[in-house]
């Protein structure tokens, strides 16, 4: 197996499915409309010529700025071939939805949920879509580039007063 | 004078409860046994041969936190983590002391995000905080010096003091004054 071949592959089966598609480190990466997301995942890992078992990562990217503003990145791997193909999609800033791959590979029911939990990507029908990082009661997503990086204000000499003043000092 | 000299002859000695009962604590003073980060190697290598606190009565360290008596947070402490230290702290029986080691359980240190507590007195009230990333054995064997001297200072009433804080680390601190 190689790029070539795959995309041609991919290209006859799902060719309105495919925004674009490059290479990079000798990897093949294919953006693809969401809609066919999971329709795609299912082909790559069911068809006897691919056999793409392996989902070995799931993660979201915030490009903030850009539309589509979060990217779901995905990697499958063919044990059998020995080849790796990267999946990539778009998800506006609006409206972070995309199909749970959980129920074709297990593997991504944690996966989801970090993305979801920090990212803040949902996943419609993942199992149970819930924190699994950070408590359960916390809000927001703190991934995301427009997360406020430094969580408290730095005390020095010249402003300790004013910061300790309302620092929430524990109580006995 | 006088009287003293008299009774120690007779094999009495007298002082005062509330002296005995500081010395009692501060010389059989058994920490809580967790570490959350990488400054729990260090206080690992307090307790282990070369550096020895069991000079100072505290070899034993307690996995249960109804034995224990001191707590040593070494380490950070994440969100999620803040609500269990606060247990075991509360899980502790009085009289009770915590050192934050470190400079992230003092204030959070290098890792000032969302993740980490800024500082762990927002979850448990510290009585000496001890500096450095992490601070070498030397230093939190002077931060335990300081939590005695601080106990001995302590009144029958049980009203505390103030924290401490270490600023020139390896400061000696002579113990036996009173
Ligand atoms: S103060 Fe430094 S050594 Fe200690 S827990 Fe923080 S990062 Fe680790």
């Amino acid at each position: 197996m190689d790029n070539q071949t795959l995309l041609k592959h991919l290209r006859d089966r799902f060719g309105d499915a495919i925004l674009a598609t490059d290479e990079a480190h000798g990897e093949l990466r294919v953006n693809l409309r969401r809609e066919a997301y999971v329709a795609v995942a299912q082909w790559l890992r069911d068809d006897p010529a691919l056999r793409y078992t392996f989902l070995e990562n799931l993660c979201a990217v915030d490009y903030l700025g850009r539309t589509p503003r979060f990217e779901v990145v995905v990697h499958l791997v063919s044990m059998q071939h020995i080849h790796r193909v990267c999946l990539k999609l778009g998800l506006p800033e609006a409206d972070p939805t995309l199909d749970s791959l959980t129920p074709i590979f297990p593997t991504a029911n944690y996966q989801e949920r970090e993305a979801f939990d920090l990212m803040g990507i949902r996943f419609t029908g993942h199992p149970s879509l819930t924190r699994i990082l950070l408590p359960d009661d916390w809000v927001g997503h703190p991934q995301r580039k427009d997360h406020p990086l430094v969580e408290e204000e730095i005390a020095f000499t010249f402003n300790q007063d004013r910061i300790y003043a309302q620092k929430p000092f524990a109580k006995e | 004078m006088g009287i003293e000299e008299k009774a120690a002859d007779l094999g009495v000695v007298t002082t005062s409860l509330e002296h005995v009962v500081n010395w009692g604590r501060t010389n059989a003073m058994w920490p809580l046994l967790f570490g959350l980060a990488c400054c729990a190697i260090e206080m690992m290598g307090a307790q282990s041969a070369n550096y020895d606190l069991s000079r100072f009565g505290m070899e034993i360290n307690r996995a249960s936190p109804r034995q224990a008596d001191l707590m040593i947070v070494a380490g950070r402490v994440s969100r999620k983590m803040a609500p269990v230290v606060r247990r075991l702290y509360d899980q502790m029986s009085d009289p009770k002391w915590v050192i934050a080691m470190g400079d992230c359980a003092a204030c959070g240190g290098i890792f000032n995000n969302y993740a980490i507590v800024q500082g762990v007195d927002e979850v448990v009230p510290v009585d000496v905080y001890v500096a450095g990333c992490p601070p070498r054995p030397e230093a939190l064997i002077d931060g335990i010096m300081m939590l005695h001297a601080k106990v001995q200072r302590e009144k029958i009433s049980g009203v505390k003091e103030a924290p401490i804080t270490l600023q020139h680390a390896l400061l000696q601190v002579d113990v036996a004054k009173k």
